[in-house]
């Protein structure tokens, strides 16, 4: 019972706050005009941009994070590259931030390695591939168990009855596997739109995600600092997440009665 | 963001992945796809951290060698010094683990043995900090500790919302090991032996989650010591990666980020590849 | 004046809030306060921009550890009057009448002209457009996001300037900087120390005194202002009206606009800054001549943007910024 009083202060008070101070004004009275700024093209612009590279983020970091789960499951499960590739991508998972933001410029600058590409100066492509470093990882940790479920024995059925690998894809381990892919996804695309740290060290100078935007509502320098603008914004941030993790927990417990 | 699943754990729910059941060709085609996965994303991934260890490697020009990035990380003055920051990080850690352990295991346990319609609850609860981003949270969280004058408080106080950054991942990890103990038998055994209900939790089921409690506090613990936005945006400026941010802003020749930044990752690295090792021993004795 | 520095001694403490000690050789004026009064300083946030600052008096007024005194953009000093508290320090006359507020609630400190830094590698740069082109793919840097950040709108003014504009209207220097995008020139990384070293941001638009190569960190740092599109920026101190200790505060502007070999004035130039009695200064020589010989060249009539201009500039990124470099 002191959890749920912990809880409470923490966590539910601050997004009622949140609520609050989106339907404030400067002076703090009641008003719906802090609403209008969501219809702004340059705020829709931040939202688009945010579910954009989350949804860039996540299906690359789906797709290439599944290969390399693959890799790995298909692996002895005692020996020594599982347990690297599982420390490392524990690790990974969680290095966004600051710290990847400086990995990156170190190896961008003095190598010059893409410092010509002008791809990676492009939204998103090149903050997306920095997510991806984090993001990849994160799907290998959460789709293994998903692929350990895989039973062997599934695949020799198929193969006795005559199935070729793309047969046993195609009709057995893809459906099988599909609601934990999904699912995995969504994850990655609600890590995603809530990552801030890594893209305010690694680029400052032009706002693409509301999580940008947010800061400089709240601290701007040029005198344009509007508290509930931030709030507002917070609010489109919550509905977004909200949205996309219902979806990942009704895929879950879909997986979840297939792998039984 | 963390794992949201307990390492280490992955290979309880998966069978025997021997070859047997394979044909050789498929096996050799196997080989060669998993080789040639392991030396893409291995590329990818190691290139960045060996650039960054490089880098720290840099003396004042490009090109010369020199040690004293790695110095600077004990050394570097501030204000405020990064060791006193690495110092504060540390103690959150533990500061936050610890909560973390005392709100959940006991509450769990006995959610599992007496009140287990509340679980569902519980579980939604526990998984509300991952619907709620970091940024949205300090967005609410500021006029609260605005309230209680927190330029006063000294960054040790940041525990308390990152208690709740961590509930999502422990309690996967704490969940896992739960269910795969039978907390109900034990339970009625220490009890028809006289046992409080303290020493139940405490030194009965406790001690058989142990790989699942030391997951949760490394999960913990990684999420703190990588934690930048709510403590950025509180104002903190003493916590590793605020340090490490305003670092690289304020700072020329800053080398010193990237020997702190390889230094944490390859720290964390170790424990988790520890973690596993631990893990696996408790296995296959049990 | 003796008086208040026993007065100052007595409280012993100075609170101060945004004062990196690499910016304009704040480090050594703390601790050249430090070594003369005896006074300790507490430097809370560094980094912290002229809000944060602004944030601070708000939120901890009353409490010990408010700031006593603060250092901010001129924007930010004018809408909060009702914080500060008049003071007139003993140079004053030497303050130019332009550079101050006449009931003395701010005052300007040091500033320096928004110039470009860029590697040696590229060579000399004479004109800004070169900048357009080819050789400068991915290269060029603002110093910040111009809808938040001081440095990085007078960057983009400054480019207007060169462009034709005028200081009322920014569009041409926001069009420059679609033109960059457009060649591929424009980086959004952030510049900071480390890309700079690190090479990854060869090309900052930032003060002089942040691109001094001493402050970079790299020896073959260059810096270019260019003609007749001098945009000065000066930032302003002003004294927190509940100051815990306000003794000390006083004293510190005090130190902060002594005309001494040691004095406030003299370090910031050694930072690179121009400090605002520096025409007062050079004529009663008391200005260290070697380091006024160091700050880049200029040629031309600086412009300070007001209030207004400031305003309307913001306003105009805030709408069109995002668009021109997206």
């Amino acid at each position: 019972m002191p959890f749920l009083g912990y809880v409470g202060v923490f966590l539910l008070l601050p997004t009622v706050i949140v609520l609050v101070h989106a339907f404030q004004n400067q002076s703090g009275g009641f008003s719906l005009s802090g609403l209008k700024v969501l219809g702004d093209s340059t705020v829709r612009g931040y939202f688009v941009g945010s579910a954009e590279l989350a949804a860039v983020t996540s299906v690359g970091g789906a797709v290439l994070g599944a290969i390399l789960a693959y890799a790995v499951a298909s692996g002895n499960p005692e020996g020594v590259v599982r347990r690297l590739y599982l420390a490392g991508s524990g690790v990974l998972a969680q290095f966004g931030g600051v710290t990847l933001a400086f990995a990156f410029l170190a190896t961008v600058g003095p190598s010059g390695l893409l410092l010509h590409a002008s791809w990676f100066y492009n939204f998103p492509e090149g903050i997306g591939l920095i997510y991806l470093y984090f993001q990849i990882p994160l799907m290998v940790l959460v789709f293994m168990p998903a692929i350990d479920g895989l039973k062997v024995q599934w695949r020799e059925a198929c193969e006795n009855l005559g199935g070729s690998a793309w047969q046993y894809w195609r009709h057995v381990g893809g459906p099988l596997l599909m609601p934990a892919f999904l699912g995995a996804t969504l994850l990655l695309f609600a890590n995603a739109l809530s990552a801030f740290a890594t893209i305010w060290a690694w680029e400052n100078q032009i706002a693409y995600i509301v999580p940008q935007q947010i800061a400089i509502a709240l601290s701007s320098e040029v005198g344009l600092a509007n508290a509930n603008e931030g709030a507002v914004l917070a609010l489109g941030m919550v509905i977004m997440v909200v949205v996309v993790m219902t979806g990942y927990a009704l895929l879950q417990r879909r997986a979840a009665r297939w792998l039984r | 963001m963390a794992a949201v699943t307990s390492l280490g754990e992955t290979s309880l729910t998966g069978p025997a992945k021997s070859p047997r059941g394979m044909q050789a060709g498929r096996r050799k085609r196997l080989n060669l796809f998993r080789y040639l996965v392991f030396s893409v994303f291995g590329l990818f991934f190691i290139l960045p951290l060996l650039a960054m260890l490089r880098f720290s490697l840099e003396g004042n020009q490009l090109g010369t060698w020199s040690l004293a990035a790695w110095k600077e990380i004990v050394s570097y003055p501030g204000p405020p010094p990064l060791l006193s920051s690495v110092e504060i990080t540390l103690e959150l850690a533990v500061i936050t683990s610890a909560v973390v352990l005392v709100l959940l295991v006991p509450t769990m346990i006995w959610i599992r043995l007496r009140v287990q319609w509340i679980g569902r609850a519980f579980e939604f609860l526990c998984l509300l900090p991952l619907t709620i981003p970091g940024i949205v949270l300090v967005v609410g969280l500021a006029p609260i500790y605005n309230f209680i004058r927190h330029y006063q408080l000294s960054a040790l106080q940041l525990f308390w919302c990152y208690v709740i950054l961590a509930l999502p991942y422990a309690y996967r990890a704490l969940s896992a090991g739960l269910g795969a103990i039978d907390v109900t038998t034990m339970s009625e055994a220490a009890r028809s032996l006289g046992a409080s209900w303290f020493t139940v939790m405490v030194r009965v089921v406790a001690p058989n989650m142990r790989q699942a409690i030391l997951n949760a506090m490394l999960l913990s613990s990684a999420l703190v010591l990588g934690e930048f936005t709510i403590a950025y945006l509180l104002l903190y400026n003493n916590t590793l990666q605020v340090n490490l941010y305003f670092i690289s802003r304020a700072t020329p020749n800053a080398s010193v980020l990237f020997s702190t930044s390889f230094a944490a990752l390859i720290f964390a690295f170790i424990l988790l590849l520890i973690l596993s090792y631990v893990g696996r021993r408790r296995r296959t004795r049990g | 004046m003796s008086t208040l520095a026993a007065a100052a001694k007595k409280e012993g403490t100075l609170n101060v809030i945004a004062v990196p000690p690499t910016w304009a050789n704040y480090g050594a004026i703390i601790s050249g306060f430090t070594k003369k009064y005896g006074i300790k300083v507490n430097s809370a946030n560094p980094t912290g921009t002229s809000q944060d600052e602004v944030n601070a008096v708000k939120q901890e007024n009353g409490t010990a550890a408010a700031p006593d005194v603060l250092d901010i953009g001129q924007a930010f000093a004018l809408p909060n009057a009702s914080l500060l508290a008049p003071y007139e320090v003993s140079t004053w006359t030497d303050i130019p009448a332009a550079q101050k507020a006449a009931n003395g609630l701010w005052y300007e400190d040091y500033g320096g002209y928004m110039s470009i830094g860029y590697s040696s590698k590229f060579g000399t740069i004479t004109s800004m457009s070169q900048l357009l082109g080819s050789k400068f793919k991915n290269a060029v840097a603002l110093n910040g996001n111009p809808t938040a950040a001081n440095a990085a709108l007078n960057g983009v003014m400054m480019a207007n300037l060169v462009e034709g504009g005028t200081a009322d209207n920014i569009s041409k220097g926001v069009n420059f900087f679609h033109q960059l995008k457009q060649a591929g020139n424009f980086s959004p990384v952030s510049a900071t120390g480390a890309t700079i070293k690190a090479g990854t941001t060869p090309v900052v638009f930032n003060w002089d005194y942040l691109n001094l190569p001493s402050y970079v960190g790299v020896s073959n740092w260059k810096v270019f202002v260019p003609p007749n599109a001098i945009l000065g920026g000066y930032y302003a101190q002003a004294i927190n009206k509940n100051a815990p200790h306000p003794a000390a505060a006083r004293l510190w502007e005090e130190f902060l606009y002594s005309q001494a070999t040691s004095g406030g004035q003299n370090l910031w130039l050694a930072g690179g800054a121009r400090p605002v009695e520096q025409a007062a200064m050079t004529s009663n020589s008391s200005i260290n001549t070697a380091d006024a010989s160091k700050l880049p060249a200029v040629s031309g009539t600086p412009v300070f943007l007001t209030q207004a201009q400031n305003t309307a500039a913001a306003n105009y990124l805030t709408a069109n910024w995002a668009k021109a470099v997206g």
